[in-house]
This record gives structure tokens, C-alpha cells and sequence, in this order.
């Protein structure tokens, strides 16, 4: 496996910036009433997206989850639009009807967050028999929480991949939480690899470590796209954050969040630039305050926008 | 009586169903050290213990039928699916075989399981996270469909859910957990009847079925209505399967007009069995076409929920057009 050259090195810290950034933001116009809904952000995860997403292209697709706006992001998705589809305007890419928990870029292959736990992984998988069906090279990556691999959907999916040799990556985050419960009110067993193993998908654990997952990943894309069949990718991660943005996780308490806060994808991966002499201080400042401009920039483009009109309620639900 | 909130009144009737009969026993995804996505069981986890409040993975199809099985073995179940759309997951469990057990095997089981899930807009959540899919469920033989619509009402009803031998799908609406109303107290021990609806509001000119979040806008509409001079009676249905004819019918023969308001897409909504049933066998009582309220045939979506979710607005329009018209 190739290490990852200066120039992606800078490229996953601009990524996984650029995650934080948005939905720091999002949080913020969230909390001042200007998008509605719900509002999952995925702070302390940004590894994961931008690591697994820089082996894929446009003609590669992904399908995310209700804590999706990274794996959006990641794949490349215009954040003008995106944010105008998060504060319901028309020129979102789901013309305002999707908001934050189905976000979708059908031009980059993002087939969409999903409000269905487990509901996105056999969408994933159909995104692979595809790619398969014709010929191409495509690959498809499911993404999902270890409180999916609950569902009957995540365990059908592993072997129907499986036996069809489905060019498909599975990936899980495993954050320790599904909404207001602990790892072990979901899965007798610490890591999802197990269940991987079960259905003859090879399938390894990884840290919160961008670089480590960037290879681990490498391998799972490479063995999907040779035709090799699919793997399952799992990443220990934290959810920094309540559930959604205001939850009090009063069943959570404030040590263990902050037992989770100590753990940051991005400052430990700036510790690892500044002391491998990849990057300094003043750069990784510079690339913050970039996307932070370009974040501020997407926000009032999305204010500018407009919110579709009722007559256009009934508009496209059949071809 | 006292004064409490729809969703205390939800709790207080597990928890009074749950000291009566110790078969009785909660089941759904964070429903024990959470106390529940909506906080319908907040405190019996700590009071009842994790054997009968018991927290689940994600696995809806999986302990819906867990409970099927648990009820055909002398067990009661309160399952809880924590938004509705979600029931979409348990469709096996509910249709195939909870509804189809006693009958299909020659009623040698009864299978008292009580599916409790919140239904309905009001939070933006878009359209996975809004559905109101009553109509499903009273479409299919075996089960019982419930909605209630006051503190009062879903304490009552849902006590009687608990106790009654047949499958009950209970449906709760978000927008109602908040309200505030008068409910039993647990001595009283009220147990409201399934199958009989509540006549709401009295009035000689026009009769509004309705059910759950639209009772609250029917009774809107009949203030704003009385103001015009037109008296609408409001009948809360609270059970949609089986209904009652006879409250409806009785109400129809007296004001001779007939809307019905219910939060689900109009189309093939339990309107359209209230309006074909009233059809059937009261036409000649009809002075006047029937009209339906519902939302309109899409998707609820993220942006556009405040034009999607029908209101008394609504319901006012409805009645009016059918007042301006005759047979
Ligand atoms: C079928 C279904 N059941 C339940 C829910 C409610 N729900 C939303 S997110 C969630 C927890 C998901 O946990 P996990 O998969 O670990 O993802 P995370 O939130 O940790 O990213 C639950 C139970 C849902 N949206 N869909
Ligand atoms: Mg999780």
C-alpha cells in the first residue's frame, strides 16, 4: 500500500476541516430556528469520510445515513446546494423537500442520507449489482452506525453481497451510541467484524486514524473493484455531540462526553503534520480559514435562496 | 380526575396496566434507561426493572414478532415503535402473523399485543419521519386500530388496549404528547371502550368524523364555523377499527351533512371507508355530497410541511362547500 503523499495528506486535513466546519455551522443556524427538522452532525467522526471517500470517484456511489453530512461532503457534494437543500430551498439539491436527513447528489453518486436506520445498506448494494451488472469498475460504499447491524437489512445485505460478489464496501462507524443507548444494549460482541466473518466477508477495525483508515480502506475499494467481492471496514469512533443537536444526553452524563471529546480526529492528525514536518503551523491556519469562507460563503448563498411555493407540492412524484 | 399530559397519561396507563398484571411488559427501542424516544416511559425502567421494560436493538421486525410469540404464550406486550414510519420495518410481524395468528390456527391462540407509535407531522422531519398510516392497518383483518386525541382519552384507551385479547395498533400523534388535560387518576381506573366513538361537540348542521390531531382542528373549525352561523358536531371516532356506525350514523341523521377530517393522505384514507359505508346504507339521510379533509397526495417534505398537514382551515373549507351544496 501506497502512503499518502504530502499533497493528500493536506487534502484529507482540508476534508476533514471542511466536515467540522459545516456542521459547526449547521449547528449554529440550527439553533437560531433557520433550518428546521432534525439535525444529526457527526463532529469527532470526520475521519472516517474523508479517508474512505478519496479512493472514490463521481461514478462511484455511497449511501449514508441520518449522520450523513460528512459522507456527503466527502464525496464531493457542492456545499452552496448542499446547504441550500439543509435550509429547504429550492435550489437544494432535493428542491427543499429532503433537508438534512435525506441529502442526495445523484450526479456524484450520492444516493442518500437515510431516516431509516439500515434502510441506505441494501440501496448501497444495488449501486454494486449495477456496477457489476454492467461491466464497469464502480464500486459502491454503504455506510451506516454499529446500531444498523440490528437491522435485518444489514444482515441480508452482508450475504447477498456476499454470494454475488457484489462490488460493495461496508462501513461502519462504530461511536459507541445509538441515540440514547450504550454499544451493549445493540451487539453482545465490542467490534461488527465478527459479524462480517459470519458471512465469509473479510472485514478489519480500525482506529479514528485518518491515514490508518485511508489504507485499510484502500484495500477493502481495491478487492471490490478487481471483481473480488465486498468487505466490511469498521471504524472506532466517538459521537461527540448529543444525538441529535438538543439532546441533553442527560442518560449520558458529562464525564463520558468529554471522555469522547478527548478523542479528536483533527487535532491529533494536526499534531501528526506539524511534527512530520508536513505542514505548519500557519498552513493548517490558512486551511481553516479558507473553508471557513467558503462555509460563511455557502450559508448566504443559501439565505438568498427561495423556498419552493406550494403550488410545486405535487411536482415530479411521477415521472 | 387531574390535570396531566398526553404523554404522562401514556405512562401512567403502562404503569397502572403493568402493577395490575405482571404479564404486562414493555418492549422497544430505548424505551428502559431512556424512558422512551418521547419520554412515554420515563421512570419505569427504574420502577419495573429491565425483565418488563425491556431495550431492544434495532430490530423492529424482530421484537414485534418476539411479542407475538411472548403474547400467544400467556404474555401482554406493550410494544413500542418510536416514530410510525418506522412500523414499515415490523410489516411481516404485524400483517402476516400477528393479525392472522388466532384465526389461522383455528383460534387456539390469542396474541394481546398492543403496538404503541406516534404518528403525524409537526416537526419538520420530512417524509420519513411524518406518515399517519392508519388506513394500513384497518385495511387488515385481526387488529384493532386505535387514536386517540386528549390526555383523558389515551389513558383510557390504552388501558383498554392492554386488556383487550386481540391485537391493538395504538397510535399516538407527536403534536399531541405536549397537551396539556384533565385524565383519570390511577384509583379511578377508567378503561374508555374500544369500538365507541365520542361525540365531541354537539351541533345540528353538519357532522366532522375525525380522529386523533384533526379532533383539536375539527373543534377549531366548529368555533370559527359557529360564528357564521353554522353548528357542527364534532365525533371523535378513538377506534378506526372496528368503527362506530351508529354514533356516525345517528350524527348524520340529524344534520344531514357529513366531512370527514382525518391527518392522512385523503386517498384511501378511513375517509374514504366512512364516506363509502355512509353511502352505502344513509344516503337517503345525505342532504348534501360528502366531503373529506386529509393531506394532499405526496410525500410530506421537509419544506413544505406547513401547506401539507391539513387544519382547521381546512376542515372550515370542507364544511362550507358541502353547506353550498344539495343531492
Ligand atoms: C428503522 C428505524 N428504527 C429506528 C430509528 C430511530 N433511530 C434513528 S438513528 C438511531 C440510532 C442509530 O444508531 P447507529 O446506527 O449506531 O448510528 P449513529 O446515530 O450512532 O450514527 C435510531 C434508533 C430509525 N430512524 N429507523
Ligand atoms: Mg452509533
Amino acid at each position: 500500500m501506497n502512503r499518502p503523499s504530502k499533497d493528500m495528506l493536506t487534502d484529507f486535513y482540508t476534508m476533514m476541516v471542511r466536515i467540522r466546519k459545516v456542521e459547526e455551522m449547521l449547528m449554529e443556524v440550527f439553533s437560531r430556528g433557520e433550518i428546521l427538522g432534525f439535525l444529526h452532525v457527526s463532529i469527532g467522526q470526520e475521519a472516517a469520510p474523508a479517508a474512505v471517500c478519496a479512493h472514490l470517484n463521481a461514478n462511484d456511489s455511497i449511501s449514508t445515513t441520518h449522520r450523513g453530512h460528512g459522507w456527503a461532503v466527502a464525496k464531493g457534494i457542492e456545499i452552496r446546494r448542499a446547504m441550500a437543500e439543509l435550509f429547504g430551498k429550492k435550489e437544494g439539491f432535493c428542491l427543499g423537500r429532503s433537508g438534512s436527513m435525506h441529502l442526495a447528489d445523484a450526479g456524484i453518486g450520492i444516493m442518500g442520507a437515510n431516516g431509516i436506520v439500515g434502510g441506505g445498506i441494501p440501496i448501497a448494494a444495488g449501486a454494486a449489482f449495477a456496477a457489476q451488472y454492467k461491466k464497469t469498475d464502480h464500486v459502491a460504499v454503504a455506510t451506516f452506525g454499529e446500531g444498523a447491524t440490528g437491522e435485518g437489512a444489514f444482515h441480508e445485505t452482508m450475504n447477498l453481497a456476499a454470494i454475488r460478489k457484489l462490488p460493495l464496501v461496508f462501513v461502519c462507524e462504530n461511536n459507541g451510541w445509538a441515540e440514547f443507548s450504550p454499544r451493549t444494549v445493540h451487539m453482545p460482541v465490542e467490534s461488527v467484524t465478527s459479524r462480517a466473518l459470519a458471512y465469509d466477508i473479510p472485514a478489519v477495525s480500525v482506529s479514528n486514524r485518518v491515514v490508518e483508515i485511508y489504507e485499510a480502506a484502500g484495500e477493502a475499494v481495491r478487492r471490490a473493484r478487481e471483481g473480488k467481492g465486498p468487505s466490511l471496514l469498521e471504524i472506532r469512533c466517538n459521537r461527540w455531540h448529543g444525538h441529535y443537536v438538543g439532546d441533553a444526553q442527560k442518560y449520558r452524563g458529562k464525564e463520558k462526553v468529554e471522555e469522547a471529546m478527548a478523542e479528536d480526529c483533527i487535532a491529533d492528525f494536526e499534531a501528526e503534520l506539524i511534527k512530520g514536518r508536513v505542514l505548519k503551523r500557519k498552513d493548517l491556519d490558512r486551511i481553516q480559514a479558507e473553508v471557513s469562507a467558503e462555509v460563511e460563503d455557502a450559508v448566504n448563498f443559501a439565505r438568498q435562496c427561495t423556498y419552493p411555493d406550494v403550488s410545486e407540492m405535487l411536482e415530479g412524484l411521477y415521472v | 380526575m387531574k390535570e396531566t399530559r398526553y404523554i404522562f397519561a401514556i405512562k401512567e396507563a403502562m404503569e397502572e396496566e403493568m402493577e395490575r398484571d405482571e404479564n404486562v411488559f414493555l418492549i422497544g427501542e430505548d424505551v428502559g434507561l431512556a424512558g422512551g424516544s418521547f419520554g412515554a416511559s420515563k421512570g419505569l425502567y427504574e420502577k419495573f426493572g429491565p425483565e418488563r421494560v425491556v431495550d431492544t436493538p434495532i430490530s423492529e421486525l424482530g421484537f414485534t414478532s418476539l411479542a407475538a410469540g411472548a403474547a400467544s404464550c400467556g404474555l401482554r406486550p406493550i410494544v413500542e415503535i418510536m416514530f410510525m414510519d418506522f412500523v414499515t420495518c415490523a410489516m411481516d410481524s404485524i400483517v402476516n402473523q400477528i393479525a392472522k395468528m388466532r384465526y389461522m390456527f383455528g383460534n387456539q391462540y390469542t396474541v394481546p399485543v398492543v403496538v404503541r407509535m406516534p404518528e403525524g407531522g409537526g416537526l419538520n422531519a420530512g417524509p420519513q419521519h411524518s406518515q399517519c398510516l392508519e388506513a394500513w392497518f384497518a385495511h387488515v383483518p385481526g387488529l384493532k386500530v386505535v387514536m386517540a386525541a386528549t390526555p383523558h382519552d389515551v389513558k383510557g384507551l390504552l388501558k383498554a388496549s392492554i386488556r383487550d385479547d386481540n391485537p391493538v395498533i395504538f397510535i399516538e400523534n407527536k403534536t399531541l404528547h405536549a397537551m396539556k388535560g384533565m385524565a383519570a387518576e390511577a384509583d379511578e381506573d377508567v378503561v374508555l371502550p374500544l369500538g365507541k366513538a365520542d361525540v365531541k361537540l354537539r351541533g345540528g348542521d353538519v357532522t366532522i368524523v375525525t380522529a386523533s390531531r384533526m379532533v383539536h382542528e375539527s373543534l377549531k373549525a366548529a368555533k370559527i364555523l359557529e360564528q357564521e352561523g353554522i353548528g357542527a358536531e364534532v365525533v371523535d371516532l378513538m377506534t378506526i377499527q372496528p368503527w362506530d356506525r351508529q354514533t356516525v350514523f345517528e350524527s348524520v341523521a340529524r344534520t344531514h351533512r357529513l366531512v370527514i377530517a382525518h391527518e392522512a393522505v385523503k386517498q384511501f384514507g378511513f375517509g374514504a371507508e366512512i364516506a363509502a359505508a355512509a353511502a352505502e346504507e344513509i344516503l337517503d339521510e345525505l342532504d348534501a355530497p360528502i366531503v373529506r379533509v386529509g393531506a394532499p397526495f405526496a410525500p410530506a417534505s421537509y419544506s413544505l410541511e406547513k401547506y401539507y398537514v391539513p387544519s382547521a382551515d381546512d376542515v372550515v373549507a370542507a364544511v362550507k362547500s358541502t353547506m353550498e351544496r344539495t343531492l
